[in-house]
């Protein structure tokens, strides 16, 4: 299948009903991940506000998964120089970056009716702001070179440098936390049933909607080459 | 003399040209510290808590101060140029470029700034640890500010698109370095984070330079 | 299955949080689409195809 996918024209036919049908699948498990959720009680510590883990958690796990999707992508277009790879690791960035968004927006409502404040240094939201931000700089960086080739190359650089110091963020945010006894956003223990179907019902949903958003953008990536490359040689015939 | 050894020297005489080395950096340290007083009061007790952490924070930012120097100047008068083109690896005076960044910047800092928190009133017992992270971590610094600088040449923001790049890099040795700061304060361990501290600088200074040389020859192209 | 919407005292973080979720959802899917589509319009003017 990867050199299937590592051919325009294949990836081409292979996205044409995989996006769609991804985004069907997305669709209907989000909706009875919904459901789910809202058929579920309150919890007992968090009330009502456990709602929220379902369109947090999702969003968080995502916003990684499609950091190191764009992590992988940019060291096969620095290793192999695939215009497709190089594609895809632009494509991740922003759907990456709204993810971690949300999951930062998310995470601080959901904390907020139990700590009173708007945000604080959980280790996980302490490491998802980070990763925020390595995607803002990754984006930055590749608005601010002009030449597209030199700006993609720099880009992937910088996302494979990231995807390296990644672990390291979270480990030293998570002994941190330990010596700080600071707060910690999920509850204690295993979560009860009901509220594990919907959760998984909802990062898969998550993932395939990530998958679907993901191969549409690189198609729009390829058609965006070819219209650049055919408006050259209609230029120069 | 080896070619690393005269490229080494090149970069730390560079270094000091035009500026005196790590000045700019220590006028940037006198700033912040005379701003802190005015923003988070006088109190003494106040200011003693803040200070070593406030210190060593604003280490981190001054070594971003003296990143244009490392390539951008080769860069622009075509320096880099001849460097990719000779005998020695560009990995190889990528390294030495970190090396002399903090020799020349990083610690120079790392002395002067327990300086600096003890005048705002940190004990001075903290002072042996207070350098130590600071030599440790200012190899991370140094380096991780080399790929950041090499990232952004030939972009349109330079300084605060480096900033942007680099300072998300620098979670980890901040945390371990305001770690062993903090234990020793505490009477605790300190050693731990100042392995973890050690552990991530050694792995800076061999990773980082792959980065600069392929973000050096992508500017290059 | 009944479905339990009474967010008492927590509605105030629970809807926001909900809102702002299928607006950045929606901007993406959005933003996704329309690129795609402008862009295969771009590539088929250039050069009419079957688009594929």
């Amino acid at each position: 299948m990867i050199p299937a996918l590592l051919n325009p024209e294949r990836f081409m036919a292979f996205s044409r009903w995989a996006a769609p049908m991804l985004g069907l699948i997305a669709l209907v498990l989000a909706l009875g991940g919904l459901g789910l959720d809202f058929a579920a009680p309150p919890d007992r510590h968090q009330g009502y506000s456990v709602h929220i883990m379902f369109i947090h958690v999702p969003a968080a796990i995502m916003s990684e998964v499609a950091y190191v999707c764009m992590g992988v992508a940019a060291f096969l277009s620095l290793v192999f120089r695939q215009v497709l790879a190089t594609a895809a690791a632009r494509a991740a960035a922003p759907l990456g970056a709204g993810l971690a968004l949300l999951a930062l927006v998310t995470g601080s409502l959901w904390g907020r009716p139990t700590w009173g404040t708007y945000w604080v240094w959980d280790p996980r939201l302490t490491s998802e702001l980070v990763l925020f931000l390595f995607y803002a700089g990754v984006m930055a960086l590749e608005l601010a070179i002009d030449d597209e080739a030199r700006a993609a190359r720099a880009a992937a650089i910088l996302a494979l440098v990231g995807l390296i110091d990644l672990p390291i963020v979270h480990f030293s945010v998570t002994w941190w936390n330990s010596l700080h006894q600071g707060s910690s956003l999920t509850t204690p223990g295993a979560l009860p049933g009901v509220y594990l179907t919907p959760l998984l019902m909802m990062v898969l949903a998550y993932l395939a909607g990530f998958g679907a958003l993901w191969l549409v953008r690189i198609r729009a990536e390829v058609w965006r080459r070819r219209a650049g490359a055919l408006a050259l040689r209609g230029a120069a015939a | 003399m080896s070619a690393f050894a005269l490229i080494l020297r090149r970069e730390f005489g560079l270094s000091f040209a035009g500026g005196g080395g790590p000045a700019l950096a220590i006028g940037f340290f006198l700033a912040m510290a005379a701003l802190l007083p005015l923003v988070v009061g006088a109190e003494p007790g106040r200011l003693a808590a803040v200070a070593p952490g406030f210190a060593w924070l604003v280490l981190a930012l001054a070594s971003l101060l003296s990143l244009e120097r490392m390539f951008e100047r080769d860069y622009e008068d075509g320096s880099l140029d001849l460097l990719a083109l000779g005998p020695a690896p560009l990995e190889v005076i990528a390294l030495a470029k970190g090396l002399a960044q903090w020799l020349s910047t990083t610690a120079p800092l790392a002395v002067f700034a327990p300086l600096v928190a003890i005048g705002l009133g940190a004990a001075p017992s903290l002072a042996p640890i207070s350098i130590a992270a600071g030599l440790v971590g200012g190899v991370s610094f140094a380096f991780l500010g080399g790929v950041g600088a090499a990232l952004s040449l030939g972009s349109r923001r330079g300084g605060i698109l480096t900033a942007l790049i680099v300072l998300p890099l620098f979670t980890p040795p901040v945390i371990f370095g305001a770690g062993a700061i903090d234990a020793c304060a505490a009477h605790l361990d300190w050693t731990t984070p100042l392995l973890l501290l050690a552990a991530y600088s050694l792995a800076a200074l061999a990773l980082c330079p792959f980065a600069m040389a392929a973000a050096a020859r992508n500017a290059l192209s | 299955m009944s479905f339990d919407f009474d967010a008492g005292k927590y509605a105030a973080f629970v809807w926001p949080a909900y809102a702002i979720t299928a607006l950045v959802i929606a901007a993406l899917v959005v933003d996704s689409l329309l690129r795609a589509a402008r862009w295969r319009r771009a590539a088929q003017t250039a050069k009419p195809d079957d688009g594929r």
